[in-house]
Parts: structure tokens; C-alpha cells; sequence
């Protein structure tokens, strides 16, 4: 196979943004929920939650 | 009072029309929604990859000039693809919440713009290590290349305006502003460079992409175009999720605050949030 | 239109005032083409052949500064709320800044470019060239600028921002600045077009200019 390290260059470099925008997001939303439940657990109820009540 | 609606997690109950669109417009039926439809997603989009990955390099055949090298092209085009898709999806975002006032559109547009800067810097790196064995150097000013890094800085200027306002409603609004005047600009640059390239290119610079496709190497573009389409969606909806979470941390955090000091909430500018404070959760 | 009018003058004798930055606006564009010549050496062919380039950049770079204060200051005091409570349309006020701006710092950037042309021994016919286009693109310059400004009107701290919003938006401009120069110097270089084209990017931004402007200022009052 031709240019094989540009190929791989490429391709690794994909899976590397792939990875890392994948690892960004679940961490992103895990820390989000983490706090919202601490947060609510101090006492902060969401308006819409309330109603319901 | 038009700085309510902005903020996802509150707003929407009142807003939900018959549409998908208004339906969608409740974030607490969005989250439920994508939560539903996010494993599909994956699941999809990294069966498309895999067999896209597959063709490309088991199926396809190499270039009779460009030799393997070619076969960068199947993640460079879908790259390139999304880096563009991504931006007019903000500017439609951005007319939503501009024009339509809806709620979820800054949330859909701030959670795109850094895929879509991620897609471009991954579409110039491939552009970038396809050219250097057909052109010999890293880089070239070529008018395409050129075109995709100006966006890139586009997309860097919205991420870091976003950042700099403290309320996602006021950011969004003013980062929709930029986006539509950056949408409107992004043909003209286009032009421009097209224009500034003829001046100063010659004119044998290597096409990557002629328009006669062999279907042996067409069907493997479509499909990874595809599985990369429907990982954006589903990165997309995740980061959407988390940002709707983020505000909903927010929104407690100034709940908190002002039931630990209710003096000064009365005084506070954070009307909507002050009031169920003030009428006591629990 | 008096109004209107007054705005203008307001805006420039602002501009004009010790510390209203046109001054600096113009020390820099000096200190610009000062150093190019430090970079790239003082060979006259050289600098000769990139000379109108670097009056461009140079007043593509000193456009931007000064920005920050076009609506910074209104926000602050109070008068911004004025203008929009006044009934003017508030895409006309934006104008009205945008171009008592220009007029304290484009305007003398425009003039300053010949003679600093002389430093970077560019011929007399690129020198007209280079002072004509300038006189036509840079007030495209300076209402795109407006447009980052009012965007930025609501931040603190908005001057390097406004920089890095504006200067992508300002290719066009640059690329048919420079080619219509180039086109005026070598022969088979074309010059007519790109300096319609020039003037056009300066009529279209004095139309989305002012209307972008406007939405993003009124946001800054929310």
C-alpha cells in the first residue's frame, strides 16, 4: 500500500476527533446531571418539577 | 418579556404546538425524545462507519495516479462536507432564535459550533496530509483549503464570543447575529478567494475531487458520508443534552443563591427565577 | 436628518479628541509599516513589489482599533438608551457612528497611506492606486468593524474580541483592495473590476452594516 503513513496520519487523526468529541460530550452531560442532582438535593426544585407536585 | 423564553428548562410548556418543531421546543420532551432515539443513532452511525471503513479500504481501488493515497479522500470529503453542513445548521438555528424566538434553537446552534470547528480542523488536517504527497508541501493557498481555514477562525470567533456572555440567552441572540452575518459572508469569501486564486495560482493545481467518480469509489464516499452525518446528529443531540443540563444547573444555582439571600433577589434582574424563589420551592 | 447629521459630527469630534483614538489609529498604522521592513529586509525591489499589500493590511489592522469605544462608551453612560428611547431608527444611528467614525479614523488613514507608500518606494501610480482603493474599501472596513462593536457592546472587555470577529469577514475586502492595486501597476492585471467589486462590498456593508448593528445593540440592552 501506497503513502501508508499518510493514510494512517489521516485516518488516526479521524478517530482521534471522533474519540475526543465523544469523551467530551458524555463527561460534559455526566458532570451537568451530577451537579443538577446536588444541586436539587440542596433544595433547588425547577419550576415545571414544582407543578407537578 | 422576551428573555424568559430563552432559558431552556423553563420555558416550553406554553410554547408546544401540534408541529415536531414546537413539540421539540419542550426541553424536557427533547431530552426524553433523544434519549429514545440517541442508541439507534450510534448504533447506525457506527454500523455506516464500519462498513464504510471497510469498502474504503478492502473494496476500493487505488487511484491510478494518486495511488492509496486516495483513499484519505473517503473521511476528507465527509469532513469537509460537515464543516459546511454544520455551519448553515447554525444559521438556520440562528434564524430560529432570532425570528422564531424558539427555545431549544441556541442551545442547538451552541452545542454545534465546536463539531462543526472540530469537522473543519479535521477536514484541513486530511486536505492537509492528502496534499502533501500529491502537492510535496503540508500546505498549499489553495482557494478551497483557504476558504475552509478562514471558517475555521469563523467558527473559533463564534465559540469565544459565546463564551465571553455570562447569560446563554444574551449569547445566543448576539452569536445568532454573528452566524447570519457570517452566512451571508461565507459565498462572498468564497468568490473572493476563488478570484484571489486564479490571480495567483497557476492553474495546475491537482484536483482532488474531478467529476468523474468511479461507482467503486463513489458508494464508500456515500456511506461514510452518511456515518459521518449521523455521528454529527448523534454527537449533536448529546451535546445539545448536556447544554440543557448546563442551564438547568445554572437556573438551581441562581435559585440557590437567592433563597440563601433573599434580599437581595428582590433586587435581582433574573425576574423569572426570582419569582419561584421568592414563592418558595417546597 | 439633522439629527443625523449631528450624530456624525458628535462621533468624529469624539473620535478626534485627545484620546478618542484616531491619533493612535494613525501612530499604528506607522509603526505597521515601520517594522515590515525589519522582517522582511530593505531590499527596494522587494518592498516596492509588496508595498501596497502591506498599506493594506496595515490599514485593514489600524481600522480596528478604536472599535471598542464606538458603543463601549454609550453603553456606560446611558446614552445609548437615549438614542434607541429617541425614536430614530436605530440602524440609521448605527450608520451615523459608522461613518463620524470613518471620518476621524479611516479618513486619515486614507491619507497618511500615500506618503508612508513613499517609505516602501512604491511607484506613483501604485501610490494614487493604493489611496484611491483605500478611499473606496475602507469604509467597508470600518462598518464591519461597526458590526463587531455592537456586537461586543455588552462585554467589558471587548476590544481583542471585536479583532478576532472582524478580521475574517474582512477577506473580500482585502483580496480586491490589493488586486485592484495590483491590477493598476501590472498591465495584464485587470483593475476596473475588482475596484467595482470593491465598491460594491462598501455599499452592501453600509446596507447590513448598520441593520446588523442595530439587532446586535438592541440585544446589548435587554
Amino acid at each position: 500500500m501506497t503513502h501508508l503513513g499518510f493514510i494512517l496520519a489521516a485516518y488516526g487523526a479521524t478517530a482521534a476527533v471522533f474519540t475526543a468529541l465523544i469523551i467530551w460530550v458524555v463527561r460534559d452531560t455526566r458532570e451537568q446531571k451530577r451537579k443538577l442532582r446536588q444541586l436539587e438535593a440542596d433544595g433547588a426544585v425547577r419550576r415545571s418539577a414544582q407543578v407537578k407536585r | 418579556m422576551p428573555t424568559t423564553k430563552a432559558t431552556a428548562g423553563t420555558a416550553g410548556e406554553s410554547a408546544a404546538k401540534p408541529t415536531i418543531i414546537g413539540q421539540l421546543a419542550n426541553p424536557t420532551r427533547f431530552l426524553s425524545l433523544t434519549e429514545a432515539v440517541l442508541p439507534w443513532l450510534i448504533s447506525l452511525a457506527a454500523a455506516c462507519l464500519a462498513v464504510g471503513v471497510y469498502l474504503a479500504f478492502f473494496v476500493a481501488p487505488a487511484d491510478y495516479q494518486q495511488g492509496d493515497s486516495v483513499r484519505i479522500m473517503f473521511i476528507h470529503v465527509p469532513a469537509a462536507w460537515l464543516a459546511m453542513f454544520c455551519y448553515s445548521l447554525m444559521a438556520v438555528a440562528a434564524l430560529g432564535t432570532l425570528v422564531w424566538r424558539h427555545p431549544l434553537a441556541d442551545v442547538a446552534a451552541k452545542a454545534a459550533a465546536p463539531l462543526g470547528a472540530a469537522f473543519t480542523l479535521l477536514a484541513l488536517f486530511t486536505g492537509s496530509v492528502w496534499g502533501k504527497p500529491m502537492w510535496g508541501t503540508w500546505w498549499v493557498w489553495d482557494a478551497r483549503l483557504t476558504s475552509v481555514l478562514v471558517l475555521f477562525i469563523m467558527y473559533l470567533g463564534l465559540i469565544a464570543l459565546w463564551r465571553s456572555f455570562d447569560d446563554p440567552g444574551r449569547a445566543g441572540r448576539v452569536a445568532a447575529i454573528l452566524t447570519l452575518v457570517g452566512f451571508i459572508n461565507i459565498p462572498i469569501i468564497k468568490f473572493s478567494v476563488d478570484w484571489w486564486n486564479t490571480l495567483h495560482q497557476p492553474a495546475s493545481v491537482v484536483r482532488l475531487d474531478g467529476p468523474t467518480i468511479h461507482p467503486t469509489m463513489l458508494w464508500p464516499l456515500l456511506i461514510m458520508a452518511v456515518g459521518f452525518t449521523l455521528s454529527f446528529m448523534a454527537l449533536h443531540f448529546g451535546a445539545m443534552r448536556a447544554e440543557i443540563f448546563r442551564r438547568r444547573v445554572r437556573t438551581a444555582q441562581i435559585m440557590i443563591a437567592q433563597q440563601r439571600a433573599p434580599a437581595a433577589a428582590s433586587a435581582s434582574a433574573v425576574t423569572p427565577v426570582a419569582e419561584s424563589a421568592v414563592s418558595g420551592p417546597r | 436628518m439633522s439629527g443625523f447629521v449631528a450624530l456624525i459630527a458628535q462621533t468624529a469630534r469624539l473620535g478626534l479628541r485627545a484620546g478618542g483614538g484616531a491619533l493612535i489609529g494613525l501612530i499604528f498604522f506607522l509603526a505597521v509599516v515601520t517594522v515590515i521592513p525589519f522582517g522582511v529586509g530593505p531590499d527596494q525591489n522587494l518592498l516596492a513589489r509588496i508595498g501596497p499589500a502591506v498599506l493594506w493590511i496595515g490599514a485593514l489592522l489600524a481600522s480596528l482599533l478604536g472599535l471598542d469605544r464606538l458603543f463601549g462608551g454609550d453603553r456606560e453612560d446611558g446614552a445609548l438608551d437615549l438614542l434607541i428611547v429617541s425614536g430614530q431608527p436605530l440602524a440609521l444611528v448605527v450608520l451615523a457612528r459608522a461613518i463620524g467614525h470613518w471620518l476621524a479614523t479611516g479618513l486619515p488613514i486614507v491619507i497618511a497611506a500615500p506618503l508612508l507608500g513613499l517609505l516602501l518606494n512604491v511607484e506613483p501610480l501604485g501610490l494614487a492606486a493604493v489611496t484611491l482603493t483605500l478611499l473606496a474599501g475602507s469604509p467597508a472596513l470600518t462598518l464591519i468593524g461597526t458590526v463587531g462593536a455592537a456586537l461586543t457592546a455588552g462585554l467589558a472587555r471587548g476590544g481583542v474580541m471585536i479583532a478576532v470577529l472582524v478580521l475574517p469577514l474582512t477577506v473580500p475586502v482585502l483580496i480586491f483592495g490589493v488586486s485592484a492595486v495590483n491590477g493598476a501597476i501590472a498591465d495584464p492585471d485587470p483593475f476596473t473590476a475588482p475596484f467595482l467589486i470593491l465598491c460594491a462590498f462598501t455599499l452592501g456593508a453600509g446596507v447590513l452594516g448598520p441593520v446588523a448593528g442595530a439587532a446586535a445593540l438592541r440585544l446589548a440592552l435587554d
